[in-house]
């Protein structure tokens, strides 16, 4: 296989922005001992040389942050957020590891744009993979520099001291000792060590690899929990934003008149921006009702049926990112040859949380309470329209009512930004559902076309796959084949200015690498069919990545797989995947209503490596939820549109997961303790679309090569 | 248009001159600061907004204000009594059913009612009495384990 395999994705978001100081951060911080660390080569050398390519292009100045406290409490700041995957939860748990101090100990501050280090956004399964090693390196050195600092104070060789539970005490005399907090107290030391302290392995971990309760758990069943649009300010007033009726469309007049003698309503128009504010949000939104506008709409004759045939036409060039052997020389190898087409629809973020800011202007110094990914982009962004400098602008983030890559960028943060400033109170925007729809970056519709070819024994002998649309990630497939080709056109971000997509597109919980996933795993079974093996053994045939076939095997021992080829009427299904180092493996059972198209999910078994699970509870509910939203854009979801018009507006016709369509779900965890550890919040929804579309394939001797599988497509793909 | 409405909120008597048209979900969330009911869909497509009128589950988004004259209304604030957790917000705890926590308010609430019709529920029960709530995170599985263990903590507890 060739390097570029390997590669790790693309980074979302390459910024390079200010840090903040650290004699500002001192001063912030008060007493106590602060630990200061850069996340330099030394973090990523723990990494084998295939995840550090490309780790150039990662901000320089990313630093990470604890503080000791004089009551022996550890503050942990970090610039992700929480959005619901367990964040706020793993973090602490690597800090204690390394610093020797009780989990119980650790608080933490998350995406506070003044108290913690730059950070690109809470994406791309970065917070443990990526955040988690700078952030054990930092408390590595903390534990190292309070060592140092009880050996002065014990006047004892450092040697002969042990650090646990955040005291320090002589080995050969317990009773010798003194604490984090004893050693902290009044003091305000920066200090390094002269050796970056190596990290433990896992075989030392004594906190990570167990499970723990999430701490967020009693604020959300109690109401505690604060969100953006939670947020009371006083004088504050809510904003109403005036929706076009489609992408591109130019206001020609406005009528305002009806909706500014509602009492207490102020209607403001700056140009693009017309809004409704007043004290109650729910009036201001019965205002905005009451404006009558005229619009020139952009002419365009896309729609959610013709959109493909339009992106094949206008799909920019590619680049091969995996190439290896001659695709003409496979092609001479091989008995059987196939050529499919897979497509994918539009599909929409919908967090149950639409986009919401509150931003308050006080003389020269702001402050934003905002539903974020990206705390740092956002400062960034209500700095350049306000034009202020970036520094007088104070990002705090409360809970976010989920992300899932949807709230990567901050137009409402941008909206409430420049309502605060021309009505000179604090302001408040938060999209109604309709707003949520219409302005989403949804996830790209895509086209993968592949070819292949299979010899007489079952071994794929070449592949030639091109994906346009939905970008690189997981486009490269892990199967061992002498002749291959792997070629993207066009990513999966960007929208309208760069690309044929009639609205934006961006990240959707795993980007790309659910089309890519889809078409990759039902492209295998498509050969598994035709050669007539059981679609596991062909996997385990072409498979020379004993990790890969290690998870397999334990996806097919839990679900209880046995060898039949397809279509064995039994509705099983099979889907593998390599997502950013976290290898998986997904079966599913399901049965097909021929009349009705109904596909029911009964049973959905997803096994994952993701080296060391470091909160295993926390890994199973990220599993457990990616099968279930997965099951969405298997099945229903899938973005309606006219011209630039978007037809789905709210949850009557655009169709969440339900209680009801819920399988039974088993998850496995395994370990393996000498690769780098993974994420775990995107991982398990990749294979979903895979895995339904070869169960519907295995119950029926039918395969659908679009996504999602209505009712309707089955239908007619049954000829029913 | 406006006019003086009483009710029961979290279990305090109330007084409130307002427009009694106004969705109880905006009364409730800006003047009462009541934020723990969520808006998510605003036509009442996902019982984000739920909360308990006369113990019926009602999605507050689309319930006029005036309608809640004389009624008792409980929000996910007025679960919890003199700081002990309803067994429904144990058993949230216990079986982590939540993510972003966005529809926990209305889960709980909804399943607070659910319980009270029928206390001892099939799996098909808590299925069906549950199906029109949404939850984006996929906690659906985990929501429904929280409800089963609550049933049985709560079997032959103090009726409330």
């Amino acid at each position: 296989m060739s390097d570029e395999k390997n590669r790790p994705a693309a980074i979302e978001d390459i910024d390079s922005s200010v840090t903040l100081d650290r004699r500002e951060f001192l001063k912030l911080a008060g007493g106590g001992i602060v630990i200061f660390f850069s996340a330099g080569d030394e973090i990523f050398s723990q990494e084998p040389a295939r995840f550090q390519a490309g780790r150039g292009s990662l901000p320089t100045d990313f630093n990470a942050f604890l503080r000791i406290g004089e009551d022996g409490r550890v503050t942990l700041f970090t610039g992700k957020i929480e959005q619901g995957q367990g964040v706020m939860t793993v973090l602490p748990l690597m800090l204690a590891e390394e610093l020797e101090v009780p989990q119980e100990s650790v608080d933490i501050i998350l995406g506070d744009t003044d108290l913690c280090p730059y950070d690109m956004g809470t994406f791309g399964s970065l917070s443990v993979r990526s955040f988690g090693p700078a952030l054990r390196a930092a408390a590595a050195e903390a534990r190292v520099v309070l060592l140092e600092l009880a050996s002065e104070k014990l006047n004892l060789p450092a040697d002969r001291l042990q650090a646990k539970d955040g005291v320090i005490f002589d080995r050969n005399n317990p009773a010798t000792k003194v604490t984090y907090a004893q050693l902290a107290q009044g003091k305000k030391i920066e200090r390094q060590t002269k050796q970056k302290p190596s990290l433990k392995k896992p075989a030392e971990f004594k906190v990570m690899g167990r499970p723990v309760a999430r701490r967020d758990a009693r604020d959300k069943i109690t109401g505690k929990a604060k969100y953006a649009g939670d947020i009371r300010l006083p004088g504050m007033l809510y904003a109403k934003i005036l929706r076009p009726p489609a992408h591109g469309a130019k206001i020609k007049a406005l009528d305002a008149s009806a909706a500014e003698k509602i009492a207490g309503a102020r209607v403001v128009q700056d140009g693009d921006l017309v809004a409704v504010l007043h004290e109650q949000p729910d009036v201001a939104e019965a205002a905005l009702a009451k404006i009558k506008a005229e619009y020139e709409l952009p002419p365009s004759d896309l729609n959610d049926k013709n959109i493909f045939e339009h992106l094949i036409k206008v799909a920019p060039q590619g680049k091969p990112v995996a190439q290896g052997g001659d695709i003409g020389e496979g092609a001479k190898l091989a008995a059987s040859t196939f050529e499919s087409q897979y497509l994918n629809g539009y599909v929409a973020h919908a967090t149950l949380e639409t986009h919401t800011a509150l931003v308050k202007i006080e003389g020269d110094k702001v402050t934003v309470w905002a539903s974020t990914q990206a705390p740092f982009r956002a400062k960034e962004e209500v700095a350049q329209v306000l034009n202020i400098p970036a520094q007088n602008v104070h990002v705090i983030m409360p809970f976010v009512g989920a992300g899932f890559g949807g709230k990567t960028n901050n137009p409402q943060t941008v909206q409430a930004a420049r309502l605060a400033k021309i009505v000179g109170k604090p302001v408040q925007v938060a999209w109604t559902r309709a707003d949520e729809f219409f302005n989403d970056t949804f996830r790209p519709a895509a086209v993968v076309n592949i070819k292949s070819g299979i010899s007489n024994s079952g071994q794929i002998v070449f592949w030639d796959y091109e994906v346009l649309f939905a970008g690189e990630r997981s486009s490269q497939q892990f199967y061992n084949i002498p002749h291959h080709r792997t070629v993207v056109r066009g990513e999966w971000g960007g929208g309208g200015r760069t690309s044929g997509h009639p609205f934006s597109v961006g990240a959707w919980r795993a980007p790309g690498s659910n089309t890519n996933t889809y078409a990759r795993e039902s492209h295998i079974d498509v050969m598994a069919a035709k050669a007539g093996i059981d679609p596991v053994e062909f996997r385990m045939m072409n498979l020379s990545d004993a990790r890969m076939k290690r998870i397999l095997k334990a996806a097919a021992d839990k679900f209880g797989w046995t060898a039949a080829s397809a279509p064995s009427r039994r509705g099983y299904g099979v889907a593998c995947a390599d997502y950013l180092g976290t290898y998986l493996a997904t079966m599913a059972e399901v049965a097909v209503n021929a009349e009705t198209g109904a596909v029911e999910v009964k049973r959905v078994v997803t096994a994952q490596d993701m080296g060391v699970a470091v909160n295993p509870d926390g890994a199973r509910l990220q599993i457990e939820g990616c099968i279930t939203m997965g099951l969405g854009y298997a099945l229903t979801e899938e973005v309606h549109f006219k011209g630039r018009e978007v037809l789905d507006l709210n949850f009557d016709s655009y169709e969440l997961p339900r209680f009801s369509w819920l399988p039974k779900i088993e998850t496995v965890l395994l370990d393996s303790p000498e690769v780098p550890i993974a994420g775990g919040g995107e991982p398990a929804i990749i294979t979903m679309g895979a895995v339904v579309a070869n169960a519907v394939f295995d119950a029926t001797g039918t395969r659908l090569f679009q996504l999602p599988m209505t009712k309707e497509r089955i239908k007619a793909a049954l000829g029913k | 248009m406006a006019g003086k409405i009483s009710f029961t909120l979290n279990g305090k008597t109330v007084d409130l001159d307002v427009d009694g048209e106004r969705p109880l979900l905006w009364v409730l969330r800006t003047d009462f600061g009541l934020t723990g009911t969520k808006y998510s869909c605003g036509e009442g497509y996902c019982g984000t907004c739920t909360v308990l009128i006369d113990d019926e589950p009602v999605q507050s988004c689309q319930y006029p204000v005036k309608n809640a004259a004389g009624k008792k209304i409980v929000t996910i604030e007025g679960l919890a009594v003199a700081g002990r957790f309803h067994p429904i917000q144990e058993a949230f705890v216990k079986h982590e059913a939540m993510q972003c926590g966005f529809c926990t308010s209305g889960m709980i609430l909804k399943a607070y009612s659910l319980l009270k019709k029928k206390p001892q529920p099939t799996y098909q029960d808590i299925i069906q009495g549950m199906d029109d709530q949404l939850c984006r995170c996929g906690a659906h599985n985990r929501i429904v384990r929280a409800i089963q263990e609550a049933a049985v903590q709560m079997k032959g507890a103090v009726k409330r």
